[in-house]
């Protein structure tokens, strides 16, 4: 251990027993710095962290400055890429992938003094290491919801890109929402195993229309599945994913999910200039406005808008959890019982299908 | 009907997602009959793709998208061609880095066009015939470029077996110094043929940005100039074998997804690896049964030619 | 009007000269382009070029991860020259590449979390393995049935992506991962891990197996019958049949070594810089390797160096990115760009331009 090591260590010490509000001292400027994984042409997530990033000049102004670098591959790349940031004299750095998680750690470890923030992880290995996350699955609920209501052929689709928690949380979430509505409501999932792949995306939406499916989410990032939707003169709906999809208001796209970091980005750098900063674990949602439902276009039902309205505005107050039991896994077992709520370790961890959608998760 | 699945929906689905691939293959197979390896398809079809949007965008018609696809992609075996014909370079390499190239460049271009919707591409108005049970689903529903890739298919086939300008292609593919020897200007006809070719696969690009997709991302073709160089190969440089080849792969890929729409239990890792396992296996069966001796490329194929006097 | 008239033998004053003028070339015209975004196109330049070597901030890192980047580039370039020259189409090396890791790194895991010696050994072992069945496949399919191994070898990348996908999903993810892909992170399993071995210096045992490859294959070329072989073959297939060079086997050793070489640069890669089996483990090097070993003129020392080259442009790349605020798709397109200068003043090596005499029917 260093001198400079010791000292911060003292410094974390001492900020500890002034109650742990500051653990440092307030900063006049600050060097806010992004590692992105597509181009933020991509219309989707990395699209969606840049309008977060941008956010922040548009707050603070000069009092902050944005350095960026797109298209950085998951792996050795990353690490240097994060290090060169690091070196740069950027204070706090945000890796908007899971797959930077381990070298966010391993270059956090080398630079203590610069804070860290990475995006859907759970590594924290080290104090100047945050996590942060979205809680999609709150959007997904109103839009099963919608797709319940909305489908003529009672069968509703989901294209997915890999079968990890946060998707599998997506899927089940939408089913179960749409279930409720409507009980006689098949699910058909087809996974893509691409985040960003117009062809495949568009062929998979008319795989799912060509089966019957009328109502189709996605959880890959393009606009493909809507302009097949769009194909089909207001037969099939869909939903924006990461970013509006303005384009294809009011009908086939009757409503999105909008991934909104501007706030937690605003309050982080906010915290590093007024001295509050403090390592987290955030995981928000609509409450916080890091997940946004796009407008609720005509295309669907006046009464219906208002239901959707009205969960999203519950699932705001905190008054309604869209994983409250009782609910069932696929095969029967109980999971949650009549009125629980799902633990967040249960979710985070999600690989299970609930009771209802046939086949199985790839593995 | 196999696993809930409708024959007539599944064939006019691969019809569609097979176009781009087509298009681009017909344009790389006759670069490749004139003796030119040209590796960059996939630089080449992104080019189209943003210069197609672009120019559909701006002028509001998608027809213009069309011809402004077809001149990006143009361009670009424009520089390939310099470099390959004229300065000698590699083609190998020189295909590569047209990818490399490309890929960027579109991306560049195309920064201020992202989230616009293109004008429309119609379906041709067959009127009843349309109507027509699972034939009028597969045959009688499309856009015109649909049957534009198969009409190219047939203009290739034609004018490679019956046309004196496909007997001079075939000559300078085969062996470019006997074919100088006979008075052909081997680098003009190559020039030609990789224009042709980059205007194809622009085409095809344009095809996925303005139909397919419709929207501009970046890498908005993902690979598909990768699958139109392998079905040339596996077409064995023959017009109609790369329209089953097309329609192989493209079918596969569709039926895959498909099948995991219609909820069949197989599990999808293996499914998404099928199209390329078949493809495979087909091109082993065929070059290990009787068509073995109509495998082999044409003679010159990626090498440079100078004429020494 | 000018005429080319080749040389005997390629100029040795050219061959030192042309890439020199190629980076001319390209800061010229990469200055324009970065100018033309609106950047300033010297600050543009000196970043990409300059900075990685001798910037006082960035430079003491920089230098050190040039053969980290460079190091499997001239691994795999080596490998696939070898075959090139011998006109065997390897382009595949990215499959093999991938298969390599997935191997290498499913052998480490298999042992985790013992502390035994020869597992790293073991692991060498089974990831030059498998980019070498991996690469055996199209060769075998070449040599029995006659099919094409440029299809084949590109098809099976897409075949091992499908298997990198479902191993990091399924059998090799970690199991204290919380359900996430990726497997264990062998930076933190000592035995099966390929550190830096001297702090600062970036160099790891990948990038000594590529310097190693590189004098081998020099050694090969320059000395060794086989070498010889290999470049009859490629120069003159008929004279290579008379002189006993035996086709079939050609193919296999040539496909094997290209394969054994990707493979032993993914298992080197996974081990060490990226460290783990994830969905997108591969970045793409089996790919720009084939730049790299025609850059390099199929020849090793050019290999070397076009690997070092590859390996600044990515380098300066990314600072050029996020000091100055250029667009990833501009490095991309700049990239491009000096390929295409170093690939077309390659001319003046091998031809002479002289006036033409009289008007000659090209």
């Amino acid at each position: 251990m260093n001198r400079r090591t010791l000292l911060a260590t003292a410094a974390l010490g001492l900020g500890l027993a002034f109650g742990g509000a500051a653990s440092a001292q307030g900063m006049d400027k600050v060097k806010a710095c992004f590692v992105y994984v597509g181009p933020i042409g991509d219309l989707g997530w990395t699209y969606q962290h840049h309008q977060g990033a941008l956010e922040l000049v548009e707050t603070y102004g000069d009092k902050v400055e944005i350095a960026y670098q797109e298209n950085v591959p998951e792996g050795a790349d990353s690490e240097r890429v994060l290090t060169q940031m690091a070196l740069s004299g950027c204070n706090i750095i945000f890796t908007t992938s899971f797959g930077y998680m381990d070298p966010t750690n391993t270059v956090a470890a080398k630079f203590p003094d610069i804070k860290f923030e990475h995006a859907t992880g759970y590594k924290r290995d080290h104090a100047n290491v945050s996590t942060y996350n979205a809680r999609f699955y709150e959007g997904r609920a109103i839009q099963g919801h919608i797709a319940g209501k909305m489908t003529k052929t009672n069968k509703i689709g989901y294209i997915g890109s890999f079968p990890i928690p946060e998707v599998v949380m997506g899927i089940n979430s939408y089913y179960l929402h749409a279930k409720k509505v409507n009980p006689d409501v098949e699910l058909s999932v087809v996974w893509a195993f691409t985040w960003f792949d117009p062809a495949k995306e568009a062929d998979s939406a008319k795989a799912l229309i060509d089966q019957g499916v009328d109502v189709i989410a996605s959880h890959t990032d393009s606009t493909a599945p809507l302009a097949e939707a769009a194909k089909t003169n207001g037969a099939v709906i869909g939903f924006g994913q990461a970013s509006d999809m303005a384009d294809y208001k009011p009908s086939p796209r009757v409503s999105s999910i909008i991934d909104n970091w501007a706030p937690y980005y605003v309050k982080r750098v906010g915290a590093l200039l007024d001295g509050t900063y403090e390592q987290v674990d955030s995981w928000a949602g609509i409450p916080e406005g890091e997940v946004e439902i796009g407008e609720i276009t005509d295309a669907i039902p006046a009464e219906l808008k208002a239901e959707a309205e009205a969960m999203r505005d519950a699932i705001a107050a905190g008054t309604y959890h869209p994983f409250t039991g009782p609910i069932n896994k696929q095969d029967g077992t109980a999971w949650l019982a009549e009125g629980a709520v799902a633990p967040d370790g249960d979710l985070l961890g999600m690989n299970f299908y609930v009771e209802g959608i046939s086949g199985d998760i790839p593995k | 009907m196999f696993g809930g699945i409708d024959p007539a929906l599944l064939i006019s689905a691969l019809m569609v997602a097979s176009v781009p691939i087509i298009l681009a293959a017909i344009g790389e197979l006759i670069v490749e009959r004139a003796g030119v390896l040209n590796l960059g398809v996939e630089g080449m079809m992104i080019m189209g793709a943003v210069c197609g949007f672009i120019v559909s965008v701006q002028s509001g018609s998608a027809v213009m998208g069309f011809v402004g696809g077809a001149i990006g992609g143009a361009a670009m075996a424009f520089i390939f061609g310099v470099l390959t014909q004229f300065l000698l370079a590699n083609q190998v390499a020189s295909g590569l880095a047209l990818t490399l190239f490309g890929l960027g460049l579109s991306s560049l271009m195309g920064q201020s066009f992202v989230g616009i919707r293109p004008p429309a591409t119609g379906a041709v108005p067959f009127g009843p015939l349309a109507d027509i049970p699972f034939f009028g689903r597969v045959l009688f529903s499309h856009d015109w470029v649909v049957y534009a890739s198969i009409a190219s298919v047939a203009a290739a086939w034609w004018v490679l077996k019956a046309t004196r300008t496909g007997l001079i292609l075939r000559a300078v593919g085969e062996s470019h110094d006997a074919a100088h020897a006979l008075g052909y200007k081997v680098r003009r006809i190559r020039m030609l043929a990789i224009l042709f070719g980059g205007a194809m696969a622009g085409l095809g690009g344009a095809y996925i940005s303005m139909v397919r997709v419709p929207q501009w991302t970046d890498g908005i073709t993902s690979g598909a100039g990768w699958i139109a160089l392998a079905i040339v190969v596996f077409a064995a440089w023959r017009p109609w074998r790369a329209l089953v080849g097309a329609y192989l792969f493209g079918g596969i890929s569709v039926l895959q997804l498909n099948l995991q729409a219609a909820g069949a239990r197989i599990p999808v890792e293996y499914l998404s690896m099928s199209p390329y396992l078949i493809t495979i296996l087909v091109l082993v069966i065929m070059s290990s049964g009787k068509g073995k001796a109509a495998l082999n490329a044409p003679a010159s194929l990626g090498q440079n030619f100078h004429a020494s006097r | 009007m000018l005429r080319l008239e080749k040389r005997p033998s390629p100029s040795r004053f050219w061959q030192g000269a042309t890439p020199v003028l190629a980076v001319v070339l390209t800061m010229i015209a990469g200055g324009l382009m970065f100018a033309a975004l609106g950047k300033n196109p010297f600050e543009a330049i000196r970043t990409i070029f300059w900075d990685p070597l001798f910037h006082p901030q960035f430079a003491d890192y920089s230098r050190p991860q040039l053969l980290v980047k460079a190091g499997p580039l001239i691994l795999i370039a080596i490998g696939l020259s070898l075959g090139f020259r011998a006109g065997i189409w390897n382009i595949g090396a990215e499959g093999q590449y991938i298969m390599g890791a997935l191997f290498g790194a499913g052998v480490g895991l298999a042992f985790y979390p013992a502390d035994l010696w020869f597992i790293f050994p073991l692991m060498v072992i089974a990831g030059a393995f498998g980019g070498w069945i991996w690469a055996m496949i199209p060769a075998i399919l070449r040599t029995k049935f006659n099919t094409n191994e440029i299809l084949v070898s590109l098809l099976m990348v897409y075949i091992a992506q499908n298997f990198l996908s479902s191993m990091s999903l399924g059998l090799l993810r970690n199991p204290e991962g919380g359900g996430f892909p990726g497997s264990r992170n062998l930076s933190q399993y000592p035995a099966a891990s390929n550190p830096e071995l001297i702090a600062g210096t970036g160099m790891h045992w990948g990038v000594i197996a590529a310097f190693m490859a590189v004098i081998a294959a020099y050694i090969l070329l320059q000395r060794h019958i086989l070498g010889f072989h290999i470049k009859l073959a490629g120069q003159a297939p008929r004279a290579a049949r008379y002189a006993g060079v035996n086709p079939t086997g050609l193919v296999l050793l040539c496909m094997g070594i290209s394969g054994a070489l990707a493979g032993l640069a993914g298992l080197f890669e996974v081990s060490g810089p990226a460290g783990q089996i994830s969905i997108d483990f591969n970045v793409g090097y089996g790919f720009t390797a084939i730049i790299v070993a025609f850059l390099g003129r199929l020849n090793p020392i050019g290999i070397l160096l076009a690997g070092l080259l590859m390996a600044l442009t990515y380098i300066g790349g990314e600072l050029a990115q996020f000091m100055l605020g250029l667009p990833a798709a501009a490095i991309q397109a700049f990239q491009g760009m000096l390929l295409f200068f170093l690939l077309a003043v390659d001319l003046l090596s091998n031809y002479r331009i002289r006036p033409a005499l009289k008007k000659e029917a090209i």
